[in-house]
């Protein structure tokens, strides 16, 4: 399948709250020259009133005024680059447990975590939960910086126990994927400009590692493609087109397409896309389709190609829990799933994910931060595939009915390493 | 892959097809959406896709001027012009009538009026009955900005709270809210300025005037080129000089300053733009300049 983002990566930071996770940003931002003159002057002068030197790199991303009094991330602050390589999006997270919902958020865009861990303090519980969320969310590719090694006098064998902690966990979450580079995000070594005083360290510096990383992960998937309905459009002269963005694969005219939950079979008469009429509907484009048949088809139900997605009204979901009223049994919500609505019932918790070791407990309920396995009941069908097979069709989100507060992020099936 | 039978589609069609997809979607989940049109660059472009996302049905939904009454006269020409060729509904919510009627204090004739939007903007919305506010802003403007959700929830008096946003996950976008509660969705949030220029030129948008180098008298101000007329007169000891300009940003008359440029075409804007050493609204903008977190003060009061 083409892969249309290759030039561009998305990426995510990831890692325990004071481990420098937007002091690195900061840094990258800096030295790549991706401020400002005005921005550069802007940080150094909030620097300076907080007393907190010369330049905190860490205000490049720490914008609110409650970040910057209490010194830590609350919420995810999204950052545009480009390099003469590559551009990147870059979700810098917060790392507090309290805010791990936020983290989640920037995460479930990504194609590569970039993990920032204190190499003095090895992996810590919360590095831990955010790299058990990163795959469950359908990350592969990590790149880990080994952070403030300047406090270590660069000891190598600090970072080669970093490196140990690391294949193991990468191992057994199915990371494909992973690079360990010594840091020091304050002093600069390693993350642009490679360090002078490491000279052990021979691989790649953060920034050469993330023009390298293999992107497109985002795009790639193992089902047909998808177009959730999104609207109906009245054409002039009479007649309707279908308008969604496509997913998981690519749709051509004349094709034979399955409009689910329905289950009608008919041809894909014609393409339009933003800039006029198609052969091809990519992955990521906006289109509206004309059908050869007439059908009742409406938002919520979804358009596909072989292998056909299921549609369900109960199946077994992971899903990382947000809200501090903790969810149980017989807990009533709603779910959004690709564009359709409908009222969700939790039909039992079938269990709780220890980040840890990775070992699923029994549990009559899931609180705020939890990952679980659930199994749901929903009122109208929905029409879905395996989340490790497509991110779209294989996503939801539960909403409280009365706050409409989005409560829960919810995969369908569950990771190979549960 | 080849690419004989499978056009490419480059980084400016997924930022298109994404913002199609948010305003569906925010069309499709609230009852009385409007998108905030200022005759600015991005509000352009904004309309612009709203209007494709749609075709070839109309506009389902009006567009608001949020006006200071403090105006660049080529932009109300160009708002106008729009409105009549698209066929839109247009709302004014009035910073002056907002004065009139005693809800916000006079700051004068010649007073910045910036502040005084949330107001007007935050008026019309309860008087039309609006659950959702289209709005141009992007991620790269500000380090508040770049925090913001691409629907951010407002509670019933406006209020951003960017201490307990909505987790927004995946492509998800939830746009449900209680009545009097509304949202502000902003479907170019992963744009950058370049982003927007080039997208520009791709898709011939047109443009107020005075996005393009013209000469006019001007006077500095706050290290900035200020357009001397209705809303701006010198002060003692400020000199009136005349130079080739053009405005970065399309803003409040009083407070939106002027950048020395010689460029005349989307080329000559977009190479400008591509070397610049200053940001947007650090260049252009005396309303963000009065306190470290002054656009995440006006956000918390329901700015856009």
């Amino acid at each position: 399948m083409s892969e249309p983002t290759s030039d561009l990566l998305r990426f995510a930071t990831v890692g325990s709250v004071d481990d420098g996770k937007s002091t690195l940003i900061g840094r990258l931002l800096v030295d790549t020259r991706q401020l400002f003159d005005d921005q550069l002057e802007a940080v150094a002068t909030a620097s300076a009133k907080r007393g907190v030197g010369d330049l905190d790199l860490s205000f490049v991303t720490d914008g609110l005024r409650a970040e910057r009094e209490q010194g830590i991330t609350i919420d995810v602050a999204y950052r545009y680059a480009a390099t003469p390589t590559r551009k990147f999006v870059i979700a810098d997270c917060p790392g507090h447990v309290q805010y791990t919902r936020n983290m989640a958020t920037g995460a479930s865009t990504a194609e590569v975590a970039l993990v920032v861990l204190d190499a003095n303090e090895g992996l810590k519980e919360q590095t831990r939960r955010h790299l058990c969320i990163a795959a469950l969310l359908g990350v592969r590719v990590v790149i880990v910086a080994a952070n403030k090694m300047d406090l270590t006098q660069w000891d190598e064998s600090v970072y080669t126990k970093v490196v140990d902690q690391v294949n193991d966990v990468a191992q057994r979450l199915g990371f494909t994927d992973t690079t360990v580079i010594p840091v020091s995000a304050l002093k600069g070594d390693n993350v642009v400009e490679r360090s002078y005083v490491a000279t052990w360290y021979q691989g790649p510096t953060v920034l050469e590692a993330l023009e390298s990383a293999p992107a497109g992960s985002w795009a790639s998937s193992a089902s047909g493609a998808r177009l959730p309905i999104q609207w109906v459009l009245r054409q002039n002269g009479g007649g309707r087109t279908y308008a969604g963005m496509v997913n998981g694969g690519e749709f051509t005219v004349g094709q034979q397409v399955t409009l689910m939950p329905q289950g009608i079979t008919t041809t894909l008469k014609a393409i339009n896309g933003p800039r006029g009429a198609l052969d091809v509907a990519l992955p990521g484009l906006s289109v509206d389709f004309d059908l050869a048949d007439d059908t009742d088809a409406g938002r919520g139900d979804l358009l596909a190609t072989a292998p056909l997605p299921t549609a369900t009204r109960e199946f077994e979901a992971t899903i990382c829990w947000f809200s501090d009223k903790p969810v149980m049994a017989g807990t009533r919500l709603r779910l959004k799933h690709t564009t359709r609505s409908t009222p969700v019932m939790v039909r039992s918790i079938a269990g709780q994910l220890d980040v840890g070791n990775l070992t699923v407990a029994d549990v009559t309920e899931l609180k705020m931060n939890d990952i679980g396995l659930v199994n749901l009941m929903t009122a109208e069908p929905i029409v879905v595939d395996d989340y490790r097979d497509n991110r779209v069709t294989g996503s939801f989100i539960l909403i409280d009915e009365v706050t409409n507060a989005t409560v829960a992020a919810g995969m369908i099936g569950h990771a190979n390493f549960i | 892959m080849t690419t004989s039978t499978h056009p490419q589609i480059d980084h400016l069609d997924l930022l298109e097809s994404h913002a199609m997809f948010i305003i569906r979607e925010v069309v499709a989940e609230c009852e009385r959406p409007v998108l905030l049109f200022s005759g600015g660059k991005d509000s352009a472009v904004l309309l612009h896709i709203a209007v494709k996302a749609f075709a070839p049905q109309k506009l389902p939904f009006p567009v608001m001027h949020v006006d200071t009454g403090h105006n660049f006269p080529e932009v109300i020409a160009y708002r106008d012009e729009r409105v009549a060729t698209l066929a839109l509904r247009l709302e004014v919510a009035s910073v002056q009538q907002a004065i009139d009627e005693g809800r916000v204090p006079d700051p004068g004739p010649l007073g910045m009026r910036n502040r005084l939007q949330t107001n007007a903007l935050l008026h019309g919305i309860s008087k039309h009955k609006f659950d959702a506010a289209f709005g141009g802003a992007r991620r790269d403007e500000d380090k508040a900005r770049a925090k913001e959700r691409v629907l951010s929830f407002r509670n019933a008096f406006g209020e951003w709270d960017p201490k307990n946003q909505r987790p927004e996950l995946w492509q998800l976008y939830q746009g449900k809210v209680n009545n009097g509660e509304n949202l502000r969705a902003f479907p170019l949030s992963d744009w950058t300025e370049l982003d927007i220029w080039n997208y520009i030129r791709r898709e011939n948008v047109p443009l107020p005037s005075i996005y393009f180098a013209h000469e006019r008298p001007v006077l500095q101000r706050d290290n900035m080129w200020l357009a001397v007329g209705e809303f701006v007169h010198p002060e003692p000891g400020e000199v009136v000089e005349r130079h080739l300009v053009r405005f970065r940003t399309v803003g409040d008359a009083s407070c939106t300053g002027a950048v020395r440029s010689s460029a005349d075409t989307l080329d000559a804007i977009i190479a400008e733009v591509s070397t610049t050493n200053l940001s947007e609204r650090g260049a252009t903008r005396a309303d963000d300049r009065f306190s470290e977190t002054a656009m995440e003060d006006r956000k918390r009061e329901g700015y856009f």
